[in-house]
């Protein structure tokens, strides 16, 4: 059977179409960061409560994304939480950074700010960061809030 | 008598619980042009169905050219379906093809042809028929007549053994009756084939049939040459070939008496 | 009387058992046609046509009106808690995880899904499949695997389609219209909405969603009892069964890929 020549054309284009959209979709309205983010480097840090941290929530340095969460898990010696962050090579971290869990506005989500040391040595991959604040969980400030008041 | 093409024996088919065959013998003789009568619903299109292997009998064996149908395989009944020819009584047209492209359906999916050669074979089949000018157009722009002749082509266009006819005097104005009847004549001499056709049209059939098999309550009532049957002292036969409201075959569907059924409510 | 109530059920039951194996008898030997189907490939092409190109039309303004009402809606909401920056997310998220694959689909199956099964049942009933049948020509591989073929591959394509016309008129809604910062629609959408997690979850879904519709288009088009009242009944039946199936699998494969 004969398909004629516009037909296919057509289809062609149709495909090709689909092919756009998912081209913006991968590049314009998703990240696919994830795969070319190897180029940095992993430090650990240990808290005594991330809150409602996630893998994947960004790192922040004055305010300025320098890299992700990329592992959490439970150090049962230590009983603490391990994160592990990437963070993009171009930036170095002195080895007195101190990492706290913030959260993004009231309800938003949270994420890990680096307030950067005074001195020269820096950071390499697999180092630990040292100084650590934990996440603010709001029924533990209520229950404080709560006590300080009974006990007044 | 000649070999017989087509061997039916024993044949019981029911469909939806309803029987319409039991115990059916019926043989085709090859090269004759074979005509299966009966009324409406005595399941002669069903018979030639069971025929082509679109339908599998309860019990008893179809053989076609001494092949039983019903065992088998499907690549093996699609190779026997190369040498059947069928003209639906609707055409059956590809509708989103052209005259052209319908006669050339079959040929396009058996061979691998060049291009010239099917163009040959299709208007060969088309200048028999006499729609070679009419190749171009849809099914949808051609008349009843026109379409059964260019489903006819494409039936035999792969030149087949067996040709089976359904209904194909139905609904046709007198003179497309007059192309048809002659067709089925010339074909069957011309190419040499076994041709079945199955109709209700007694005139157009006696006119050109060979041999005259009549169905009625699933197994053959009469059978014989037109001139035979014409002889028959068979009242219901009579009744059939003449076309008498009543007789052996009443004019009422069974139901309770009429008057009887006036002075019931209805519910 | 309730006796006929009980036997009622069980035969309507019986015949449910028995069309979804008939269904999928039915698939086994669609898929054998594969093999046919590489050897001609515009067999298919043909059909691209008709099922994919021929409902593009439908899947960009359904798009382009989606993610628009979409960005006004959660402009509106998301302004009172001064959290407008976040409307890409909203809009994105929504498209590409849920309305995308499940608009595209409901539209799919009422476009190309009802005209496949009216086709396939308008063939049936004009003799046309029993003809390539005596033609010594499967139909169902010769009619059926490229149409079931066409459908699964173009699901997705329009899905797509749909998920970028549907953000971009969402920007231009909420960015231009608006007024919310072009910068923060961006960015946090890039950061939120993960290729992997979202995008692709995404067409799974639309994929799964185009071997559903199709499947039950071409079954019951096939199936359909070969008179004008059977066809119309398949097609209505193929339309409404498609769209709860959607929103079912919908249930199922949300609570998989994104439930906790």
């Amino acid at each position: 059977m004969r398909v004629s020549k516009s037909i296919e054309i057509m289809v062609g284009v149709f495909v090709l179409l689909g092919f756009i959209a998912l081209f913006l979709l991968a590049l314009n309205i998703s990240n696919v960061s994830s795969f070319g983010a190897n180029n940095g480097y992993t430090v650990n840090a240990y808290f005594d409560n991330i809150g409602g941290l996630r893998t994947r929530a960004p790192i922040s340095m004055s305010g300025v994304k320098i890299g992700r969460v990329s592992q959490i898990a439970y150090n049962r010696q230590r009983g603490q939480a391990e994160v592990s962050m990437t963070i993009e090579s171009q930036y170095l971290l002195s080895i007195d950074t101190q990492a706290s869990i913030y959260t993004a506005g009231l309800l938003g989500e949270q994420y890990i700010s680096l307030e950067p040391g005074a001195e020269d040595d820096v950071l390499k991959s697999g180092d630990m960061i040292t100084l650590t604040q934990s996440a603010m969980v709001l029924e533990e400030i209520i229950g404080k809030f709560m006590v300080d008041l009974t006990s007044k | 008598m000649p070999n017989s093409l087509i061997k039916i024996s024993d044949l019981t088919f029911s469909y939806r619980g309803r029987t319409i065959f039991s115990d059916l013998n019926l043989d085709i003789a090859e090269g004759k042009v074979s005509a299966i009568m009966g009324p409406s619903g005595t399941g002669k299109t069903t018979l030639l169905r069971l025929i082509g292997g679109q339908l599998i009998p309860n019990q008893g064996n179809v053989m076609v050219e001494g092949k039983s149908i019903p065992s088998l395989s499907n690549k093996q009944l699609y190779q026997s379906r190369r040498r059947m020819g069928m003209l639906f009584q609707s055409g059956a047209l590809l509708t989103d093809l052209s005259v052209f492209e319908n006669i050339a359906f079959p040929i396009r999916e058996h061979y691998d042809f060049p291009e010239s050669i099917i163009r040959d074979l299709v208007f060969m089949k088309l200048e028999i028929v006499g729609l070679r000018g009419a190749y171009k157009l849809m099914p949808s722009e051609l008349s009843g007549g026109m379409s059964r002749r260019v489903a006819l082509a494409r039936a035999i266009v792969l030149d087949p053994v067996l040709m089976m006819y359904d209904e194909p005097f139905t609904g046709l104005d007198p003179i497309t009756l007059g192309t048809i009847v002659s067709l089925i004549k010339e074909l069957n001499q011309a190419l040499g084939m076994t041709s079945i056709l199955v109709s209700h049209d007694v005139k157009e059939v006696l006119s050109i049939a060979d041999e005259v098999h009549i169905l009625s309550n699933g197994i053959v009532a009469a059978s014989g040459s037109p001139d035979e049957l014409q002889n028959s002292d068979s009242d219901w036969v009579q009744q059939f070939l003449q076309g008498l409201p009543d007789g052996p075959v009443p004019f009422h569907y069974p139901a309770t008496d009429y008057a009887q059924s006036l002075k019931e409510d209805i519910k | 009387m309730s006796m006929d109530w009980l036997q009622t059920i069980g035969q309507k039951t019986l015949r449910f058992f028995q069309r979804t194996g008939r269904a999928v008898i039915f698939l086994v030997h669609v898929l054998s046609g594969l093999k046919m189907l590489v050897q001609r490939p515009r067999l298919l092409i043909r059909e691209l046509y008709s099922v994919g190109v021929l409902s593009l039309l439908i899947i960009i303004f359904s798009g382009l009106f989606v993610g628009m009402v979409l960005s006004l809606l959660g402009y509106v909401t998301l302004v009172d808690f001064g959290a407008e920056g976040s409307l890409g997310v909203l809009v994105s998220l929504s498209l590409v995880r849920e309305l995308g694959p499940v608009l595209t689909a409901l539209l799919f199956s009422g476009r190309a899904g009802s005209a496949l099964t009216a086709e396939i049942g308008l063939m049936k009933a004009t003799e046309q499949l029993a003809s390539m049948e005596m033609m010594a020509v499967d139909p169902i591989k010769r009619i059926i695997t490229p149409r079931l073929i066409a459908g699964i591959l173009s699901l997705p394509i329009l899905t797509a389609i749909f998920m970028a016309i549907g953000i971009y008129s969402g920007f231009l809604v909420g960015g231009v219209w608006l007024g919310v910062d072009e910068g923060s629609f961006w960015s946090q959408m890039q950061a939120k909405v993960d290729f992997q997690h979202d995008v692709v979850n995404g067409f799974i879904k639309s994929f799964i969603f185009g071997i559903v519709v199709t499947w039950i288009a071409v079954f019951e088009g096939y199936d359909a009892a070969p008179t004008s009242a059977g066809v119309s009944e398949a097609t209505t039946r193929s339309v409404v069964h498609s769209a709860l199936a959607i929103l079912a699998l919908d249930f199922v494969l949300t609570s998989i890929m994104f439930g906790i």
